[in-house]
């Protein structure tokens, strides 16, 4: 039948280590003890499930065969028989005693929070992700870096595509990583499927994950429960580092910066602010006000012509830098550096036609955040 | 030659009513039921438009079709409305249909009710359908409408969804009560419970699991009303709320719901099987008993769809052992079935081939659901195509073949003509095939780490979504064979006799074919 066939052609692809590339049919074993231990769980249950299967289907393919009227086959009729029945209800029983046995086991491995040894806050935003190193001075966001131009199809498409981030979160190898997650705004799903880590970020609440990779190199997820219309576009890229490297990165971290905000301490021309604002606004609110400023009806507000853009320029600041509570309007506060903040809000209120000729210096911004 | 011409008149004044009225005003359990199905049938293939629009938008990685929000709405519009328009409703069509008679009642025991049930239904869904060309678009948050994603963060079109949620909700509770007061009452003298065919006991049983939990359906969609108009907080937790409350209360409803949709199932396929393999279901007590114990199972199983919110580790234990459990009574009912095939005499005409697709396919999805309650696994699993393969499994090949199942086997009791048997044989290879073609990959891709309910994917995805794009257009466009199918056999004539089956066996085989607009006014004695 065709369920054999390809039944068969699922276990020569699952065999064979080429087909690993296109084709992959199964879960990756990981690169941690706990990613490992799911992978073998999972394979357990599915031949455990093969086997009934087998047993099961084989024996209606053999009635379905033999027990044909065209065959000539006669109905015999029993219809009842105690002893079966209960054989069939408790050997069953057995089974899922045999399954849940190692689930346990893995389960309770994956609950024992232990001390780690670096933690680190992990906040969904629509539709990005932040990380905060805590104790350490770094708090950064992660977005997807794939061009709109490869998403759009209008150019090719990168070998990472949609699974690629501008800053990835770097984590020292052999060391037990907690992660803390929450949420800024609807509920996300941190998922990596390479270290079989994958927690729901809630806003109001904290969750505890924690992963200890044993491999350096570089493992992709995504966002892995529905938070609105780009929820396919917030990936999760994790960069494990030996642990010298890993020093060496939190250092540039540190001296980066520092030189931004000696950047903000700069004179900016206008056409400078313009410039830097319209990559930021591309990158930070296109999402949501659209590259054309014109938003979305109903759902995002448009920014081209609208009056809050030639009004006195503190209404503005003041959206953009808090937020509006209980909507999709994030607080950039600190999501943005001061020259970004004040780029991206000079470039709102001059794009589009707005030309209010306002310039908004990140030494006011500055002042603000402080 | 008085009493003759009295009893042609009252005859006359009992049959259908003529033109529109009849539809409306009916309260006839053949005609509710007829439009029932009808209904299920149109929702079936508006549904099934958004699928394929969702299919075409995956056919290849990058965006072609539709802006991400826009395939949101699809995800969402899609399931709320094969859940509750087209699965749901078809089966209570059948109930309609058939439960009086095999139950050897004359109709349904609150008329008027039934009525108004099917009555809300077209309301509350044109409701719901009109949010699609309303400023910021139809709900776009899943069928699963988790806050704040659905309150908060909601299109305005929210409310309205929310009022057609409530009515859907009335039309099921009344439904429900109709056909609990139907079969604990209208039995014809003889029929004892333990003799009802098992379509009746699993409707029965259905039906009760409805009251149960329409209402916390209710509950949680007003909760968001007050939420979104009113200033609660229940699921904001800037006001001291629980996002995760909202999960809870769900899941207490959509656990249930999805056995809504599969026991009725078991009973049409186990109405089905017997009468082809002429020989008497096996361990039809134990079939009975399987089925109460799954309905009991599932109102403690719900939280293992929200593993991943960070439950203590004894909960992740006990809904781990608990839905496990469920695999016990769901094995003995296939394990019935096949014993039921063997060592009968079976022949393979059109409902035998959807019966024997549902017994295979179904315990795929069983075996997926099993390991998907495996809370490790599932880890890896939440959230993905894995979950969406499980779960089409269920109920596409799973619910939707036992409609088809039994619309083949009961239309030439409804029409009096038989159906093509050719074409009929034709629409079950085509979706069979379809069916998988479509589906069994999408394990592969969410294994392979694809989410759920995104519009675009990274480019290893690319191969199995294509394939499964292109059964889906199969499956898809192989229904029109359906449509043809029971629109041919309400017009060609192929009179049909009574029996209609060799090996059938009930009191709706007992009246004649087309079933008369009136039955069992006299009631039958069942020996
Ligand atoms: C996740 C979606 C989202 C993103 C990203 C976003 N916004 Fe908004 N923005 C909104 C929404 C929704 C509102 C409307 C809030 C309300 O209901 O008042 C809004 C409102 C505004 C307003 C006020 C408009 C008015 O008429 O009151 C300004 C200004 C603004 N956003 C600027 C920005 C800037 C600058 C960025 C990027 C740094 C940005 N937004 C990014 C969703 C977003
Ligand atoms: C033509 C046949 C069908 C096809 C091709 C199809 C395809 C799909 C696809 C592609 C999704 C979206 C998955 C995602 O993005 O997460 C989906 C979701 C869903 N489908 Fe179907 N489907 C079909 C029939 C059905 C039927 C008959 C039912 C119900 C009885 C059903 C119930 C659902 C549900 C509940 C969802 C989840 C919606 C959500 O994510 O909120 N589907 N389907
Ligand atoms: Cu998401
Ligand atoms: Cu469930």
């Amino acid at each position: 039948m065709t369920l054999i066939g390809r039944g068969l052609a699922l276990l020569g692809l699952i065999l064979s280590p080429s087909a690993y590339a296109e084709w992959q049919v199964n879960l990756m074993p990981g690169v941690t003890e706990i990613s490992r231990a799911v992978y073998d769980l999972h394979m357990t249950i599915f031949w455990i499930c093969v086997a009934i299967g087998v047993v099961v289907f084989g024996i209606m393919l053999y009635s379905i065969i033999n027990h044909r009227k065209s065959r000539g086959a006669k109905a015999h009729n029993f219809h009842e028989n105690t002893l079966v029945e209960i054989i069939w209800t408790i050997v069953p029983f057995f089974i899922l005693i045999g399954m849940a046995v190692p689930a346990t086991a893995t389960l309770i491995k994956m609950y024992d929070k232990g001390e780690a040894e670096l933690d680190i806050q992990v906040t969904g935003f629509q539709w990005k992700w932040r990380y905060h190193y805590l104790g350490e001075d770094i708090d950064f966001f992660s977005s997807l870096s794939t061009p709109r131009e490869q998403i759009a199809n209008e150019s090719e498409k990168g070998e990472h595509y949609l699974l690629e981030v501008d800053n990835p979160l770097v984590i020292p190898v052999g060391k037990k990583v907690r992660l803390l997650l929450t949420s800024n705004d609807v509920i996300h799903s941190w998922w990596v499927p390479g270290l079989a880590v994958k927690k729901d970020a809630i806003p109001g609440f904290i969750n505890e994950a924690w992963t200890v990779v044993t491999e350096p190199g570089i493992y992709r997820g995504q966002c892995a429960e529905l938070c609105g219309k780009d929820h396919g576009f917030m990936p999760i890229v994790v960069d494990v580092r030996s642990e010298e490297d890993y020093k060496l990165w939190l250092a540039e971290m540190k001296q980066a910066k520092a030189q931004a905000s000696d950047a903000a301490t700069q004179d900016w021309t206008l056409a400078d602010l313009m410039e830097k604002g319209e990559e930021v606004y591309n990158r930070t609110c296109a999402a949501c006000h659209q590259v054309t400023g014109e938003g979305i009806p109903g759902a995002f507000p448009a920014l081209k012509n609208n009056p809050i853009m030639v009004a006195e320029p503190s209404a503005h600041i003041d959206v953009v830098l808090n937020g509006k509570a209980g909507t999709a309007m994030q607080a950039f506060r600190d999501q943005l550096d001061a020259v970004e903040l004040a780029a991206v809000i000079t470039y709102e209120r001059n794009a589009w036609g707005n030309n209010s000729g306002d310039l908004v210096t990140p030494a006011q911004i500055s002042k603000l955040k402080q | 030659m008085g009493t003759l011409e009295q009893t042609v008149e009252t005859e006359e004044h009992h049959g259908p009513a003529r033109g529109i009225t009849r539809w409306l005003y009916t309260t006839n359990h053949k005609d509710i039921g007829t439009m029932y199905l009808w209904f299920s049938l149109i929702m079936f293939l508006l549904g099934g438009c958004m699928a394929l629009s969702i299919r075409a938008e995956l056919f290849q990685p990058g965006l072609q079709l539709m802006a991400p929000n826009f395939f949101n709405q699809m995800t969402t519009m899609h399931g709320l409305i094969m859940v509750f328009g087209a699965v749901m409703p078809a089966f209570v069509g059948l109930a309609n249909w058939m439960v009086p008679l095999m139950i050897g009642a004359p109709d349904m025991a609150l008329p008027r009710m039934n009525n108004w049930s099917f009555w809300i239904l077209p309301f509350a869904f044109s409701m719901m359908v009109s949010t699609l060309f309303m400023e910021g678009g139809a709900p776009n948050f899943g069928w699963t409408f988790y806050a704040p994603l659905s309150t908060t963060y909601a299109p305005p079109s929210v409310t309205f969804f929310i009022f057609a949620v409530h009515m859907m909700g009335i039309s099921s509770i009344m439904g429900a009560i109709n056909i609990i007061a139907t079969i604990l009452n209208l039995r014809a003298p003889g029929m004892t419970m333990m003799k009802l065919p098992l379509f009746v006991w699993t409707w029965l049983i259905t039906a009760f699991l409805l009251i149960a939990v329409m209402p916390v359906l209710a509950g949680v969609v007003t909760m968001m009303l007050m939420d979104i108009h009113f200033g609660t907080s229940f699921f904001n937790a800037a006001g001291g709320g629980d996002p995760v409350l909202f999960q809870h209360v769900f899941w207490f409803f959509g656990h249930p719901e999805v056995y809504i949709m599969i026991l009725p199932a078991f009973g049409i396929v186990s109405q089905i099987i017997p009468t082809f393999a002429r020989k008497k279901l096996f361990g039809y007590a134990s079939m009975v008993y399987a089925t109460a114990s799954i309905a009991f199972l599932s109102f403690i199983v719900w939280a293992h769809h929200m593993f991943t919110v960070g439950m203590p580790l004894a909960g992740e234990l006990f809904f781990m052992f608990s839905t496990m459990l469920i695999a016990v009574p769901t094995g003995v009912k296939v394990f019935n079935w096949v014993a039921t095939m063997f060592r009968g005499s079976m022949t393979f005409e059109t409902p035998m081939l959807f019966a024997l697709a549902f017994v295979v396919l179904f315990t795929i999805g069983g075996f997926s659901g099993l390991m998907l309650a495996i809370a490790p696994a599932d880890f890896q699993y939440h959230d993905t195509y894995f979950v969406v393969a499980h779960f089409h499994y269920v109920l596409v090949p799973g619910a939707v073949f036992s409609i088809m199942a039994g619309v083949y086997y009961w239309l030439p009791k409804w029409t009096g003509n038989m159906y093509h048997e050719g074409m009929g044989k034709l629409h079950f290879w085509l979706s069979f095939i379809g069916v998988n073609i479509t589906f069994f990959p999408m394990h592969f891709v969410g294994l392979a780490g694809m989410p759920r309910r995104i519009p675009d994917y990274a480019l290893q995805f690319a191969d199995f979504n294509a394939v499964a794009s292109v059964g889906a257009f199969i499956f898809g466009l192989s229904q029109l064979l359906l449509v043809y199918n029971v629109i041919q056999c309400i017009r060609v004539k192929r009179h049909t006799t009574a029996q209609v089956w060799e090996g059938a066996e009930g009191l709706e085989w007992t009246v004649p074919s087309p079933a008369p607009y009136h039955t069992f006014a006299q009631p039958p004695l069942v020996k």
